[in-house]
């Protein structure tokens, strides 16, 4: 199993997520930047967090365009996995292949805390190492998290078992519709999550509730 | 050729800057504010002197960069 992170300007958790793919995989991901000719053969690409041209015009907008991601958009309909976390997920989004629209927190506030998630479905290969219904901790670190889609797309993503992660009840931290924290587009081969499992994988984070993600995309026990 | 694309929220998005702007305003003693929307607006400079064109073209990139039309809408002015 290879992974690969690419990283655009002014992404800031490139390095959380390398760490995380290297010791739970144990074999470090390629680092692709954004102008590098091609992505690498691998079975998963990660868009990382942060803040992409310093969040320009929307979060992820500019990053979106970029034709790297005509390269993650090929990928992803051949089939390779494809995770985006924080402004990864707003990446995703912004170039189409996760639906819907990421705004800013009904708070106004930029929010860094930890929540509870419900791992809502699990018959996919990002959240099959959990078990539904699931509540793990996970910390969240977002200024634009609050999630919105027309209700034809939320009747979908319900419908369909998209929705992979959702705010526990009493922890929504930024007004997500449905509680929606993190969806799958319908081949169910892209993940787009706003919390950061990357930073819950061993015990020096005080807990490891992240690492079974990984764990299954990566084919590793967690 | 000169345009001013406008983009707003569509109506029932849930605009939280705007709510807070108009809580300072109301706080400030603006009486009598009903809502408040915020939106974005862009000024270009563009080559050539067809409108119809530069509408094609400003539509496109309104639709492609400018404007997310999930939860916005844009409109264009263009002047000579």
């Amino acid at each position: 199993m290879k992974a690969a992170v690419i990283v655009f300007p002014g992404l800031n958790r490139d390095r959380d997520m390398i760490a995380a793919l290297t010791k739970i995989g144990g074999v470090a991901p390629a680092v692709v930047w954004h102008q590098d000719a091609d992505i690498p053969d691998v079975d998963l690409i990660v868009i990382p967090g942060g803040f992409s041209y310093g969040d320009y015009l929307r979060c992820g907008a500019i990053a979106a365009r970029s034709p790297m991601m005509d390269k993650v958009r090929e990928r992803a309909a051949k089939g390779t996995k494809v995770l985006g976390v924080c402004n990864g997920f707003q990446i995703l989004i912004e170039a189409g292949l996760l639906p819907g629209a990421l705004m800013r927190n009904t708070s106004l506030k930029f929010v860094c805390r930890e929540v509870k998630l419900e791992v809502t479905n699990t018959d996919n290969a990002f959240t099959s190492g959990y078990a539904k219904g699931q509540i793990i901790r996970c910390p969240v670190a977002h200024h634009d998290g609050n999630y919105f889609a027309d209700a034809e797309t939320l009747a979908a993503l319900e419908g369909d078992g998209r929705v992979a992660f959702r705010y526990a009840a009493g922890t929504n931290p930024n007004g997500s519709i449905n509680n929606i924290a993190g969806i799958l587009n319908a081949e169910k081969n892209v993940l787009g999550l706003m919390p950061h499992p990357e930073n819950l994988i061993e015990t020096a984070h005080g807990g490891i509730d992240g690492r079974a993600l990984f764990a299954a995309l990566l084919d590793k026990a967690a | 050729m000169k345009a001013r694309v406008t983009v707003t929220l569509k109506a029932g998005v849930l605009d939280p800057q705007g709510q807070a702007i108009e809580g300072s305003l109301a706080s400030l003693g603006f009486g009598g504010v009903k809502g408040v929307r915020q939106g974005k607006v862009f000024d270009l400079i563009l080559d050539g002197t067809d409108v119809e064109a530069a509408r094609t073209q400003l539509t496109g990139m309104c639709e492609k960069l400018l404007a997310n039309t999930v939860i916005e809408n844009y409109q264009i002015e263009i002047s000579n």
